[in-house]
């Protein structure tokens, strides 16, 4: 497989959101604006990363019965590295996200791609996957936060262009399936072509 | 791939693995320790500007006073060396779970202004208690001996947030409370 493949791959045709159907409790919960969309993909894009690298040079000695315990450890300890840097150098973020970066943990993407590919590929490849499916990952996210924004808030990234509120239902959870149903149906048919 | 597995192999794994974890985290806590505590520093003071006046002295540490079996914390502010005003914190059940408001009570029991700490009310409805103005600005020198922190709905004078009766209630009962402890805070200190 060429390394450009291994990246585009996350994008469309592995897409961690519309297509493997993965993280779906972040997806639901952070996605009320195109703002929080983008902070809390970038934010397990990081951990997806790191915690691919980590694994897939780590996976060869590690013994099979124990292989899960250790990767948990090794995601969870990148998480909480991620947690110290928001609350120290990003508050405002921290604020906003809060619960929800100490579940990127059991995000199953992250375990996901470690057991189905760091744990069985190569350094360089394990980092190529985690850039393609965290990119995948936050432009569904912020794909997600825009049409629940336009729709729930009259605005876009913060940009007010409607005075006064939207349609309220978009920004609370009700709105979230919705929108997350439609987006995947269309984001199907348009791949399948 | 992965190599077999018997007990020790796997002890000293889980061991290696739990030890170099611990001491990255460790060596990241320590060098995140200070900017953590200064970005939460630089939160307070920046609530506690908006809801205390522009005069005299904040003192920074946070103390205690005990009030119907609850725990408020409060900060002093003191204008030659007398304490003039009082920032209470104050949490009350919303309508999506605690609301925590940070409330300016002055001499007297007149409120000097409020701020939202953290909330958990509906985007869109009850979250407007944190930016609408019409409703915050009017318990800017609200004065609880002439008017009752109360809805409008509940036979008090609080304009409450349109579609938002229960968050506004308990915005209401919030102030109230911190002006309640600030009154002991007074009764305490004479």
């Amino acid at each position: 497989m060429s390394k450009l493949s291994i990246i585009t791959r996350g994008l469309v045709k592995e897409n961690p959101t519309f297509v493997l159907v993965l993280g779906m409790c972040p997806t639901l919960a952070t996605t009320t604006s195109a703002m929080n969309g983008l902070e809390m993909g970038l934010a397990t894009m990081f951990v997806l990363i790191l915690s691919n690298i980590v694994i897939s040079l780590i996976a060869p000695v590690v013994p099979d019965k124990v292989h899960i315990p250790v990767y948990i450890v090794v995601i969870a300890t990148f998480v909480t590295v991620l947690q110290l840097l928001m609350q120290a150098y990003v508050p405002q973020v921290y604020a906003t996200l809060g619960l929800f970066i100490p579940l990127i943990v059991v995000n199953c993407i992250v375990l996901g791609r470690a057991e189905a590919f760091a744990g069985k590929n190569g350094a360089l490849d394990s980092a190529l996957d985690g850039i393609g499916i965290g990119v995948g990952f936050t432009l569904s996210l912020t794909l997600i936060g825009m049409v629940r924004e336009v729709l729930g808030s009259g605005s876009l990234f913060g940009w007010k262009f409607l005075a006064g509120d939207g349609i309220l239902a978009f920004v609370m959870a009700p709105g979230a399936f919705l929108v997350l149903g439609y987006l995947l149906v269309l984001f199907n048919k348009l791949a399948k072509k | 791939m992965a190599a077999k597995s018997n007990l020790i192999n796997m002890a000293a794994c889980l061991t290696g693995v739990c030890l170099v974890c611990s001491a990255i985290l460790g060596g990241v806590f320590s060098m995140t320790k200070e900017p953590i505590e200064e970005a939460s520093r630089k939160a307070l003071l920046e609530a506690l500007s908006v809801v205390l006046p522009a005069r005299g002295e904040v003192n920074p540490e946070a103390r205690s006073v005990e009030l119907d079996g609850r725990t408020y914390e409060y900060y002093e502010q003191t204008l030659d060396t007398a304490a003039v005003c009082w920032a209470v914190k104050s949490t009350v059940g919303g309508f999506g779970g605690p609301l925590t408001l940070l409330v300016g009570v002055e001499k007297g029991g007149v409120v000097h202004a409020t701020r939202v700490l953290s909330h958990s009310e509906t985007p869109g409805l009850g979250a407007k208690c944190e930016t609408d103005a019409a409703f915050i600005d009017q318990f800017k020198g609200f004065d609880t001996a002439t008017k009752s922190l109360k809805v409008r709905k509940d036979g008090g004078d609080v304009d409450a947030i349109t579609a938002s009766t229960i968050t506004s209630r308990a915005y209401a009962e919030a102030v109230a409370c911190a002006v309640r402890a600030a009154a002991k805070i007074q009764e305490e200190a004479r």
